[in-house]
């Protein structure tokens, strides 16, 4: 049997244009072996969720600096559960106080990396939570 | 077969002896922590700086005095002696009515110049109201769709008495007429005002990627800001280039020199191209640098930044205005530098990042405040970050000589390096046929990204400390800090103050102006007068934008 690549489509909602995590985040998955998807800037929810699943992806990485998550990681994350893709993890990334995190893991959000961490730890994060695909 | 041996010079000589006699036996032993120092860029750092390192180096030509060319030393012959930089924060937030409130605020307590910040929609040209606004009116700073907006968001503050920044881009030409419009309400001589437009349109498309139409349109909206203030608004400055953000993403010390004094170039070449005389427009084109962690060198990049303009404007351009051989620029301290675990320790990363700035020279500071990683400044962390420039200005003395580091081996010699690294860029870019090509065909955004990732793996590995992130961690780290929220109804307060603007208008009035508007872009001319037109009919950012878009199209990003 050969296992499936890890596949994550790298999201940046909203009008923010800090890309620099979001290509740092995709680049060094990319090096941990996984198969990468990067958006480009300026999504909408519905433009991400019809790509993660077009792309058939495992997990959505979305990278937001502008104070924005509120109102659109819920929206992702309902999104795709409409799609039927309710084992695609959804990671955040960015600014976000650390307030706002039980809230965004409470409507969906598999996990919030906040500014410091290393992309080991989202490798890591990632291939312990992926559902393995028969 | 003969060897030809170099002889050493008498000051490497005396180096040989000190390695030789005193260094080696200490390094036997005890080795030294780590086998190679490095600057925040990456970039190799020498055990000791002696003569021998600035030997290349000429003191008439290359280091000279203050006020002199190549004004290394800086612009001004007193230094801060005689004028102290413009201690200018960065301040934008929700409403325009908070924003003038807390710029009054900022002035009362020894703020002696503003700044903008605008929120997602105004960057990018959008009204409160647009689809695109949902969730971000307010949020990165202040939202302004109309004249009445700018109205209230400078109500009570004399706009011919202080200077103003206004960070925007894309839209620039828009907020300047605005800006100008609200000045000629409150009674200001267009001919007496001063301030700053970043409207540095190249650096979006390299770092910041807060465009709107595509590179060649966008520069020519540039161009017709710079003519319009040479002839109406000389003591404005349109261009603020700006190295800050190209550094934010992640550039090394060196790329961001490169990069700016590039950008800078190309500006001056289009203005050139479009008719414009060098000595005329040059002089109110300021720059705009980082201050990061990383001490000597930053000192060293504004030192090497002043020296290349200098020679490349009286070389490239035969330029013989001292005015235009002055690069004059503005500091802000590495957001980027700032961490969310025990944020009070940013305290201390700013006011060495702002001392940097001081020290090589800035013309005007902002000092980050603590909790910026976290949220927008509450009224106290940007007090503190006010205080921290006072503090620097008033208590360290380094204020007391200009230039104080000048002469230093390391310093001198660094600098040096720095202008050699920037030079081999210019020639890179120069080859791709200039900054425009270059950045069409993603050669900074590369550089950048590179850089980026390197610095990453650099931390991840430890070689580059962050101090509370990769060492000296604490349990539950991000320790209890007030920080200042934006609520959503921001957005629905600024939707009902553009619903009213539109009803008060007279729409007949802003068809019309929005028509010239484009007729002007479509036939290449200067688009600033329909544009003052349209804004003093109180036609909205986002339809002004709209006019543009139908005009020139939008840019879409290449995948780099």
């Amino acid at each position: 049997m050969t296992d499936r690549k890890i596949r994550v489509l790298v999201a940046k909602p909203g009008l923010d244009g800090h890309d620099r995590g979001a290509k740092v985040i995709a680049r060094a998955l990319r090096d941990a072996g996984m198969e990468v998807i990067y958006t480009g800037l300026r999504q909408t929810p519905e433009m991400i969720a019809a790509a993660a699943l077009q792309e058939d992806v495992d997990a959505v990485g979305v990278s937001i600096l502008s104070g924005a998550h509120n109102t659109l990681c819920p929206r992702i994350v309902q999104l795709l559960q409409e799609r039927g893709m309710d084992d695609c993890l959804v990671l955040v990334g960015g600014i976000v106080p650390k307030e706002d995190v039980p809230r965004l893991k409470e409507m969906g959000v598999a996990e919030v990396f906040l500014p410091g961490t290393s992309t080991e730890d989202i490798v890591t994060f990632l291939r312990n939570n992926v559902r393995p695909r028969a | 077969m003969s060897e030809v041996k170099e002889i050493a010079s008498p000051e490497q000589a005396a180096v040989e002896r000190w390695e030789d006699e005193t260094l080696a036996p200490v390094l036997q032993k005890r080795p030294e922590r780590k086998k190679r120092f490095e600057t925040v860029s990456l970039d190799a750092v020498e055990r000791l700086y002696t003569p021998a390192d600035v030997l290349d180096i000429n003191f008439d030509e290359d280091t000279s005095f203050p006020g002199e060319f190549p004004y290394t030393r800086g612009i001004h012959p007193t230094g801060y002696r005689g004028k102290l930089w413009t201690m200018r924060q960065f301040a934008g937030f929700g409403t325009p009515e908070e924003t003038n409130a807390r710029f009054k605020y900022l002035m009362a307590e020894g703020q002696t110049g503003l700044s903008v910040a605008y929120d997602l929609p105004t960057l990018m040209g959008y009204d409160a109201d647009a689809m695109l606004s949902e969730g971000e009116v307010g949020k990165c700073g202040v939202a302004v769709s109309s004249l009445a907006d700018m109205e209230t968001l400078f109500d009570g503050i004399p706009l011919e008495a202080v200077t103003v920044s206004q960070t925007i881009n894309a839209p620039a030409s828009v907020l300047l007429a605005m800006y100008l419009v609200v000045a000629e309400k409150q009674g200001a001589d267009w001919r007496k005002i001063s301030g700053t437009l970043q409207n540095d349109i190249l650096k979006e498309y390299i770092a910041q990627k807060e465009w709107i139409y595509p590179i060649r349109p966008a520069m020519k909206l540039v161009i017709d800001t710079f003519e319009f203030c040479t002839r109406h608004v000389p003591k404005y400055n349109p261009i603020s280039v700006s190295g800050y953000h190209i550094r934010e993403a992640g550039s090394t010390a060196m790329q961001e020199l490169a990069f700016t004094l590039r950008d800078g170039i190309e500006y001056v070449q289009w203005g050139v191209d479009a008719g414009l005389d060098v000595d005329e427009f040059v002089p109110r084109i300021s720059f705009f640098f980082n201050a990061h962690n990383d001490f000597f060198e930053e000192i060293a990049k504004y030192r090497a930044a002043r020296r290349i303009w200098s020679r490349t404007m009286r070389e490239r351009f035969n330029a013989k205005d001292p005015r235009t051989l002055q690069l004059r620029f503005h500091t802000q301290t590495a957001g980027v530098s700032l961490t969310v675990q025990q944020p009070l320790n940013n305290i201390v990363r700013v006011a060495i990042q702002a001392l940097a700035g001081v020290l090589g020279g800035t013309q005007s500071l902002h000092t980050d405040a603590y909790d910026e990683a976290l949220a927008l400044p509450t009224d106290r962390a940007a007090l503190i970050a006010l205080r921290t420039q006072q503090i620097i200005a008033e208590e360290t003395g380094v204020v007391n000589t200009v230039d104080p580091l000048g002469g230093s081996y390391f310093l001198e010699s660094l600098t040096k390096k720095l202008e050699d690294g920037a030079l081999d860029y210019f020639a890179k870019i120069d080859a791709m046929g200039g900054m425009v090509s270059a950045v069409e065909k993603g050669f900074p955004q590369r550089e950048i990204q590179e850089s980026a990732y390197q610095y990453q793996k650099a931390v991840e590995r430890g070689e580059q400390t962050i101090v509370g992130v990769n060492k000296y961690q604490m349990g539950d780290e991000q320790s209890k800090i007030d920080i200042l929220v934006i609520d959503e109804s921001v957005r629905a307060h600024q939707i009902a103050r553009l619903d009213e603007a539109r009803a008060r208008r007279d729409n007949g009035a802003v068809a019309n102006a929005l028509e010239k508007l484009k007729l002007a872009a479509q036939a290449g001319d200067n688009t600033m007068p329909a544009t003052i037109e349209a804004v003093r009919a109180y036609a909205t950012l986002g339809e002004i934008c709209d006019a543009l878009r139908d005009v020139y199209g939008l840019y879409e990003e290449p995948a780099f």
